[in-house]
């Protein structure tokens, strides 16, 4: 009996092994898997990393200078060192609307005909106009400009001039966990979870709709392979295929950028290794509902990569986002991945953090798992 | 001339068919942009909005409780915690309770009496940078017109300085969603008919028809149009659902002209099916359509100034970002619906998409010979 037992289990751990095996080398001779497994991890390191940026810098600026004095001419010059803009010199407000209609710049900044004699009388008014239709490079924008000419006011502009002591308020910035503020630190950890999506959920719908679509699935129920070793087959490979792409993350965003790996790395990868397993869920039950590459394909991508970018913190902050918005967010995987890739990367091994993070991925992990098992065993039935 | 456009016709119907009968596949076209618009709407924004914030007055006056209530009359911050020691501000961070701490100094109401310099501090998560630095911007902007106040209030009006207006042109109440809702006409539009376009060659080929559409009378130019143009009209399809979304959902003002977005449409989904049918051409079936797709629409949704500005990025980037249809697309809309440009305005980027429809649609073409011969 208990040796009738283990050739079962023999048998089939053979045929899992066999169907893996078939598997991968299908990945393998298909050179667009290996797009989506390298070529996309690297190409996606390099955009985050070099492409998007929430800092501002030369940014184009028209400054509108009616009556040139010794105070316009320093408040110019500072504007002009800074590294934040590009000054476009006019000499009348509607030269300068000209130049924002045609996009030439994105600011203006006037001052008025007797701007000396009003900063000494200390009632100077300046006026900054933006091109709002990028409503956060316009909120940053005027906000640089505003201080530029503060640090002019408080460096070049009092000498000679009494400056009475006025009651002020000094705020100390300080920003944890990123000292220099780079957005880079906050956006490449993002990367790992474009690339776990993309294989886990994607790819692995689209392989399996095609054998559906072709008929090989039901070719393979024909045959003495049980459901669950299916699954399981099918899942190992894209499984290792998706830990290659956190690896080529990983490495990519501490050596080309410089991140720091604060918390363990055994822990990014459990975590990791549980998001994929729900991507790889989501790949497989998608696949199973809709039996056709194209329809799988769009319903993916909208459920899984599309939250993935959008409702899960990696680019939008989910805590300024409208209630209902923030419920719709607590059922995509994403946002729990998302904040336990931050914190493990930028702030350390944070259980309070990390823990329910990881329980949520791993419960719907396996209900996913068992509901993929369940469409595919009900076909044999 | 006339039997080669009613087998375009012919194409184009036989192609309309096979896109919109099957009712799932209705339902993937025309759903999933509204479903993307109303998620982009409420979630992509970068404007704060009552995020969890924790204060420790270490002053408890007059001036320090009149500071707290003005940052929490603002909106974008909601008091989650009032703290007692210093030593509780790490866990609050550290376990995203709260994403800013804001300390006030223990002379905070001393220091203004005496017309001297007060002092806070703020201390944000720097896990999301973009959420850290716009709040540190949101204080500093309202703790400064606190003191403006404070000081008209207490006898200090006649300070000097320089008083900065500002104004917001095109979008006065800086929405993120007012660029946001129609830069997504192009993305969306370029998204679908790019996988569209790719995806029914690749079908075809898949299925061995392609081969059988070939032997037809079918010159390669005729197939070519037989396949971009149904892509195209769902294309303007998803862009009418998505105007309409901006604008009955949404309300965000339409400044510009119709027939000015529609042209710049029609020449942009040119370009965009150009690149989905050099996509289908070199790929041997739907996977690598579609794997193709994604790569190629990554770079252009990333470099095309839709979640971060084109000025921003090395300037090696931004010359590539010559070569993405999507940026002149998403700078088009924007002009058009935000700032009613005229076509003079646009002449740059109708010129560049010209060229890229110009380059890639031809090559499709050829390549479809190519395969015949």
């Amino acid at each position: 009996m208990i040796g009738e037992m283990n050739r079962e289990r023999r048998q089939s751990i053979r045929r899992i092994i066999a169907l893996t095996r078939k598997e991968t080398w299908q990945i393998l001779r298909d050179p667009s898997a290996i797009a989506i497994g390298v070529i996309l991890p690297l190409l996606m390191l390099i955009l985050f990393g070099y492409g998007l940026s929430f800092d501002i810098k030369n940014l184009p600026v028209a400054v509108v200078v009616e009556h040139a004095s010794e105070d316009t001419n320093s408040a110019v010059s500072a504007l002009r060192l800074s590294r934040y803009f590009v000054v476009h010199p006019t000499s009348s407000m509607a030269e300068a609307e000209h130049l924002m209609a045609k996009q030439t710049v994105s600011a203006i900044l006037r001052f008025p005909p007797h701007f000396s004699r009003d900063v000494t009388r200390g009632d100077a008014t300046l006026l900054v106009a933006v091109n709002a239709t990028d409503a956060n490079s316009a909120r940053i924008a005027s906000s640089y400009v505003k201080g530029a000419i503060n640090t002019w006011l408080a460096r070049d502009a009092k000498d000679g001039r009494a400056e009475p002591e006025i009651p002020n308020i000094v705020i100390e910035n300080r920003m944890w966990f990123n000292d220099a503020n780079q957005s880079q630190w906050f956006l490449v950890p993002g990367v790992i979870v474009l690339v776990m999506t993309l294989i886990g959920a994607l790819l692995t719908s689209l392989v399996i709709a095609r054998e559906w679509e072709r008929g090989t699935f039901e070719a393979l129920f024909a045959t003495p392979v049980r459901p669950g070793e299916i699954l399981l087959s099918k899942t190992i490979p894209y499984f290792v295929m998706g830990m290659l792409g956190l690896a080529l993350s990983v490495i990519g965003s501490i050596v080309l950028f410089g991140i720091p790996l604060r918390g363990s790395l055994w822990l990014l990868v459990v975590v990791s290794s549980l998001y994929l397993l729900v991507a790889l869920g989501m790949g497989l039950v998608i696949s199973s509902v809709t039996k056709s590459q194209f329809l799988a394909n769009q319903i993916t991508f909208l459920v899984t990569y599309l939250p993935a970018t959008m409702l899960s913190g990696f680019i939008f902050d989910i805590r300024s986002m409208p209630m209902a918005a923030q419920v719709v967010t607590l059922i995509f995987p994403a946002r729990y991945f998302v904040s336990s890739l931050q914190t493990i990367f930028l702030a350390g091994d944070v259980w309070a953090v990390i823990l329910p993070d990881m329980a949520v991925l791993a419960v719907m992990a396996s209900i996913l798992m068992r509901i993929a098992l369940k469409s595919t065993r009900k076909i044999i039935g | 001339m006339i039997d080669s456009l009613y087998r375009i016709i012919a194409l184009v119907r036989k192609e309309l068919l096979a896109i919109l009968k099957d009712p799932k596949s209705r339902v993937t076209l025309f759903v999933p942009p509204i479903l993307q618009c109303l998620i982009f709407g409420y979630a992509a924004s970068y404007d704060l909005n009552n995020v969890p914030y924790a204060v420790l007055d270490l002053d408890r006056s007059g001036a320090s409780r009149s500071l707290i209530s003005t940052i929490d009359r603002n909106g974008a911050f909601e008091r989650v915690a009032t703290l007692q020691k210093a030593s509780e501000i790490p866990d609050q961070i550290t376990e995203k309770r709260v994403a800013l701490a804001i300390v006030i100094d223990r002379d905070f109401e001393r220091q203004l009496m005496a017309g001297k310099t007060a002092k806070i501090q703020v201390i944000a998560d720097g896990r999301n940078t973009n959420t850290a630095s716009t709040a540190q911007g949101y204080v500093s902007t309202i703790t400064s017109d606190f003191v403006q106040k404070w000081r008209d209030e207490n006898g200090h009006s006649a300070t000097p300085g320089i008083q900065v207006t500002t104004r917001a042109w095109y979008n006065p109440n800086l929405e993120t969603r007012w660029n946001m809702i129609p830069s997504l006409i192009g993305t969306i539009t370029m998204m679908t008919t790019l996988i569209l376009t790719a995806m029914s060659v690749a079908r075809e080929r898949e299925a061995g028809t392609f081969e059988q559409l070939l032997v037809t009378p079918f010159r390669p130019y005729e197939i070519m149009i037989g396949k971009a143009f149904p892509s195209m009209l769902v294309g303007l399809m998803q862009a009418t659902l998505i105007l309409l979304v901006a604008q009955l959902w949404f309300r965000i003002p339409f400044a510009g002209s119709y027939a000015i977005l529609y042209l710049s449409m029609i020449e942009f989904l040119a370009a965009s099916v150009g690149i989905g049918l050099f996509i289908s051409s070199i790929s041997k079936n739907m996977q690598q359509a579609m794997i193709g797709s994604v790569i190629v629409m990554m770079p252009f949704m990333l470099m095309s100034g839709l979640t971060t500005p084109i000025m921003n990025m090395p300037s090696i980037l931004q010359y590539l970002t010559y070569l993405n249809p999507l940026r002149y697309a998403i700078s088009m809309t924007r002009q058009i619906y935000l700032e009613a440009a005229g076509i003079a305005q646009l002449v740059p980027e109708m010129m560049a998409l010209l060229v890229i429809a110009a380059i890639t649609l031809p090559i499709a073409a050829w390549m479809f010979r190519n395969r015949l011969a």
